[in-house]
């Protein structure tokens, strides 16, 4: 799906990458910790967090994170959100729970970007 | 006798990094990402570097009060030196522990703190050494090797 599509299931506002809205994406991760998210998060996907500040912004740019999806209605600071634009990585924020962004996306085709995590590939 | 393959130290870059400031937390990373990225290196290669480097300056940060990252490129390697003055490591063995952990409060605001960061560290690196001494600091050498 492409991230405009991620917007429209999630009734996200679009906080950063208004032009960015054509890109394809199609498996995420989710999660507070960024430890997880460097452990597992695989590049190309999106993150679905509750996280919001700068580190979130460091770790999606570390790992080439597609887009950045704040979840429970969270809103960044005007430096993390500068931030983002320098780096040049999307940033949606809905409404939605974690659990129902996630459930909302798997039930239109995305899917993780690992499904389990004793998957030794997941840090290759 | 077999030519023996050279090693040779192409590229040499200082970084340095202050303890406690979370504000510059991964700008060290975000550099040495973009250079290795400029120089064409392969993704998963650039991504293993960014990685180790990334968590090592968290690690700083949090918990030393400076350090220094030396980036090395070598023809067959990237080797990412983190050394730091801080308070160092009493035992090594129970901090590379997956889920140890001495964070802060602060620390764990950040989305850290949950004693991952060397585990990374070592299983996203090809060789990893540490080494700690109480009450001078830490040092780590991550070597990533060019072809995967």
């Amino acid at each position: 799906m492409k991230l405009r599509d991620v917007k429209e299931i999630l009734d996200a506002d679009v906080i950063v990458g208004e032009d960015k809205l054509d890109m394809e994406v199609n498996t995420a991760f989710g999660a507070d910790l960024m430890s997880d998210v460097l452990s597992f998060a695989k590049s190309g996907s999106i993150l679905l967090t509750g996280l919001t500040n700068d580190q979130v912004i460091r770790t999606a740019d570390i790992l080439d994170i597609a887009a950045i999806v704040l979840v429970r209605g969270k809103r960044a600071n005007a430096d993390t959100i500068n931030l983002a634009k320098e780096l040049k990585i999307p940033i949606l924020s809905t409404k939605y729970i974690l659990f129902e962004t996630a459930g909302r996306l798997y039930a239109k085709g995305m899917v993780g970007c690992v499904e389990k995590v004793d998957n030794a590939s997941a840090r290759n | 006798m077999p030519v023996q393959e050279t090693n040779h130290i192409s590229y040499q870059r200082s970084f340095y990094i202050e303890g406690g400031n979370f504000n510059y937390a991964g700008i060290v990373s975000t550099s040495i990402k973009s250079i290795l990225k400029q120089m064409d290196f392969p993704s998963n290669v650039v991504r293993k570097c960014s990685i180790v480097c990334y968590e090592s300056e968290i690690n700083v940060v949090s918990y030393a009060r400076k350090g220094v990252v030396n980036l090395t490129i070598n023809s067959n390697t990237i080797q990412i030196e983190v050394i730091d003055e801080g308070p160092g490591i009493p035992n090594i063995d129970l901090a590379m522990q997956e889920g140890y952990s001495t964070a802060t409060q602060k620390i764990r605001e950040m989305g850290f703190g949950a004693g991952m960061g060397l585990h990374n560290i070592e299983s996203y690196s090809d060789a990893f050494i540490i080494s700690s001494e109480l009450g001078k600091g830490t040092r780590l050498l991550m070597t990533i090797n060019i072809k995967q």
